[in-house]
């Protein structure tokens, strides 16, 4: 059983009034990373919308000594704090228990521009923790298509709703055989606080990333941010799982879908939810379009299924 | 002084042990011809002990910049090298160095840049990281590689700008020459340890480089660009200080030969001021007043000690192993026109460049050139 | 020497309102019927801003953005958006 809401810290790393949209799934997730990590932690930024949102020289939004980098940087960034920290403790610099370093960047900077450097620190285990935040789009350059935008979604850059379906990243990162690997959403605060609280314990890369519905990009009604993350999560657009060491295990309530104790409701209804889907869904072929993006989520579901059979 | 030691050694492994030496505390690197020795040497230091220090196996130059500057944010004192296409894969984490006032010590070992490939020296790289806000030296020698990086480290830790050693691409990464190797008890006097007035620090949570208005950026750039010029008189005083502890002198912000009564000056940076010294011989012997003005610090650009130093109604001739593209000639004769005008109206400046792509650059070549171009 | 002035260096410190007072955003305000409320602190938690005491369901509204999340989330309907005058 995932961490009861009562039992969650009272620290607060997200500082009130910030920068961020009223219903932010971002700053969401990012409160709830704050309570699993505590205060001794260094946060690195990309440029985007979590950027936006800390506030401008010289005031800041978060309660962690941050350092913003350029986009492509995340991955090389934090592995270069993280060897500074180790060494300097080494030569007797600093003292006490290291702080985590952990990046916080969104899919942009992780599934396109941020890839290479990403996949380098995690092909060389780093001790970073390295957040996704998925909003499946470039939020903060006004909602273009990344590769996590998922097929059929309206982007400025997709005006007819994307032909290709996202990529997997969590994923592509497991297979860098990294020591542990999580999906999470904001509707699951107890999930994602115990996710991040077992990473912390981890050494070596961990990759977790945060699927966060944002009403701006997906155009729905700005208090539904909540809603719409359990319903990816309940159509079976979004999965809940984590990997130690390469083995899989799947979390409430995507492991019943994934056991096939329930059936994971019909895609429609999420998709009917968001403007982005709008024009596909009133288009003359909505219905081949609509089994396209089921049949992604099918194969994803089979795909991970089978993956998670392996266990060596 | 205590006691040196003397070796034969090349100009990419004295750099190696000058970065041994000056104690840094993480080196990411990634190969490129013709400073992937550095980065060998490196990693086996680290490897076996001798280096206390974390080498980063990068997947690639920007990110060897971008661990670069994020480990100087945290507070160690940080080495990296590069060439050609990886400095310019570089290009946008130099700028994050520089206008967050960290003091990355890299060197640039020079080669021509794509396309066509080559693998032979010329400045095109580093003269295209110009306008990055970083301090660039330009080496002459292997010696001058190993006392120019102690000197960088100073100087970059002192003011917080990240400083750029450049020599060229075999000519002195690979070639050996006999090199002389201070104490490291004299070289730990030069260089104290570096103790960053901000780190990242949980201790004290702040943040590096948000999102500014227009009233706040400007202000930065504005010191950014003061503080550049405001390190000539650290870079004098790093080489007159390293001068009294090891005895070792390179020239400062300039390096000259044979100049106080020269009428004809060769200006030229990095390798060819070394053999340029002995095309001044040859043209001495011909009867020709000639003399050597090497800028050994080419940004800040060391106007004042130029124009100081140029002998009344000079003839300059500066070779250029660069292109200055749509302009005719080379950059470093732009930078010494704009100086001189108004202010040294007796000089008279030629241009010619040469040696693109690593074309060799014998004595008696431009000792000829230096003739040819008197006539023009 | 170390740098011309002090603030060289693009450093920013920790504060609440980093983004102003975001109150002022609101269109609606969230408001709790305490005869109703459970202290389930279901709205506590999915918060963006942090403005929810968790012991006593009151609401920081200096900069508490009206978002409405709080009020969708909330089982027992305890929270009601009323108009910002
Ligand atoms: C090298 C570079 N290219 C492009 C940009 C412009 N840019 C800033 S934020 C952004 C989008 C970020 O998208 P994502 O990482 O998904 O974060 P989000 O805005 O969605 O939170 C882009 C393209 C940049 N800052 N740097
Ligand atoms: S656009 Fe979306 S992700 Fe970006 S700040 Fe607004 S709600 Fe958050
Ligand atoms: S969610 Fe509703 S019932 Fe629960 S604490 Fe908040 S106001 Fe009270
Ligand atoms: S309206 Fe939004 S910001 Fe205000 S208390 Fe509710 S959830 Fe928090
Ligand atoms: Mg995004």
């Amino acid at each position: 059983m995932a961490t009861s809401i009562k039992k969650l810290p009272d620290i607060e790393q997200v500082l009130s009034g910030n920068g961020a949209c009223g219903g932010c799934p971002a700053t969401m997730g990012l409160r709830i990373v704050g309570k699993a990590l505590g205060s001794n932690a260094i946060m690195l930024l990309t440029p985007s919308c979590s950027v936006a949102s800390m506030g401008m020289t010289p005031r800041l939004g978060y309660n962690w000594p941050c350092i913003n980098i350029t986009f492509a940087s995340a991955g090389s960034s934090a592995s270069g704090i993280t060897h500074a920290l180790e060494v300097m403790q080494e030569k007797g610099r600093l003292h006490g228990e290291l702080p985590t370093v952990f990046a916080w960047v969104g899919d942009g900077g992780t599934y396109d521009i941020g890839f290479q450097a990403l996949s380098g620190a995690a092909e060389r285990n780093d001790n970073i923790i390295f957040f996704c935040y998925n909003n499946e789009a470039y939020s903060n350059t006004g909602v273009q298509r990344s590769g996590a935008t998922p097929r059929g979604s309206f982007t400025t850059t997709t005006p007819t709703g994307k032909r290709q379906p996202k990529k997997n990243m969590a994923l592509l990162m497991l297979e860098h055989n990294i020591p542990y690997v999580a999906t999470a959403t904001v509707a699951y605060p107890g999930d994602l606080y115990d996710k991040v609280v077992k990473a912390k314990n981890i050494p070596g890369m961990k990759y977790i990333e945060i699927q966060a519905p944002c009403y701006l990009g997906w155009q729905f009604d700005m208090p539904e941010t909540v809603q719409m993350s359990r319903m990816a999560v309940r159509s079976g657009a979004w999965l809940l799982w984590e990997a130690e060491n390469g083995k899989i295990s799947f979390n409430n309530p995507s492991s019943l879908i994934i056991s096939g104790k329930k059936d994971a409701a019909p895609v429609d209804e999420y998709l009917m939810k968001q403007g982005r889907f709008n024009r596909l869904l009133k288009g003359p072929d909505a219905e081949s379009r609509i089994a396209e993006i089921q049949g992604d989520i099918d194969r994803e579901i089979a795909f991970i299924r089978e993956r998670a059979k392996i266990t060596i | 002084m205590k006691t040196a030691q003397v070796i034969m050694d090349t100009g990419a492994h004295a750099a190696a042990l000058a970065v041994k030496s000056a104690r840094v505390d993480v080196v990411p690197g990634y190969p490129i011809t013709p400073q992937t020795s550095i980065m060998e040497a490196l990693a086996a230091m680290v490897e076996n002990g001798e280096l206390h220090a974390r080498f980063i196996p990068v997947e690639g130059e920007h990110s060897s910049m971008a661990a670069a500057v994020a480990a100087s944010a945290a507070g160690a004192r940080v080495f990296t090298a590069t060439s050609a296409n990886g400095l310019l894969y570089m290009h946008e984490v130099l700028h994050m160095a520089s206008g967050g006032r960290l003091p990355v010590v890299m060197c640039n070992v020079n080669r021509g840049i794509f396309a066509p490939w080559t693998l032979w020296a010329d400045h095109q790289d580093s003269m295209a990281q110009r306008d990055t806000g970083w301090i660039q030296y330009h080496c002459s020698s292997n010696q001058e590689v190993f006392n120019t990086i102690l000197q960088a480290f100073r100087v970059a830790e002192q003011i917080n700008i990240p400083v750029m050693v450049n020599f060229d691409g075999f000519a002195i990464s690979h070639c050996l020459m006999p090199l002389t190797l201070p104490s490291q008890e004299d070289i730990d006097r030069f260089l104290p340890p570096y103790e960053p007035e901000w780190r990242l620090d949980p201790a004290h949570p702040s943040s590096f480089s948000n999102v500014t208005n227009a009233p706040e950026y400007a202000p930065f750039r504005q010191m950014l660009s003061d503080d550049i010029m405001a390190s000539i008189p650290l870079v004098k005083q790093a080489a007159q200080e390293y001068k009294d502890i090891t005895g070792m002198w390179d020239g400062d912000t300039i390096d000259t030969y044979r100049l106080e009564d020269a009428e004809v000056v060769a200006f030229a940076i990095n390798s060819m001021g070394a053999e340029l010294r002995l095309s001044i011989d040859i043209l001495r012997q011909q009867g020709i007043k000639a003399g050597l003005l090497r800028p050994r610090l080419y940004l800040p650009f060391p106007a004042e000690d130029i124009i100081t130093a140029l002998p009344q109604n000079a003839q300059v001739m500066v070779l250029d192993r660069n292109y200055n593209f749509g302009h005719p000639g080379g950059i470093l004769a732009s930078e010494l026109k704009s100086v001189l005008f108004g202010r040294r109206n007796d000089i008279t400046v030629k241009n010619r460049v040469m040696g693109i792509g690593g074309i060799d650059l014998t004595r008696q070549f431009m000792a000829a050139e230096i003739r040819a171009m008197m006539d023009e | 020497m170390k740098s011309l002035t002090k603030a060289y260096r693009p450093i920013s410190w920790p504060t609440k309102g980093a983004g102003g007072d975001t109150g002022s955003w609101r269109t609606h305000r969230p408001v709790v019927d305490t005869q109703i409320c459970n202290k389930c602190q279901i709205c506590w938690v999915y918060c963006p801003e942090a403005v929810i005491d968790r012991q006593e369901i009151t609401i920081d509204y200096r900069y508490c953005k009206g978002c409405g999340v709080c009020a969708v989330e909330c089982p027992t309907g305890a929270i009601s958006m009323e108009m910002e005058e």
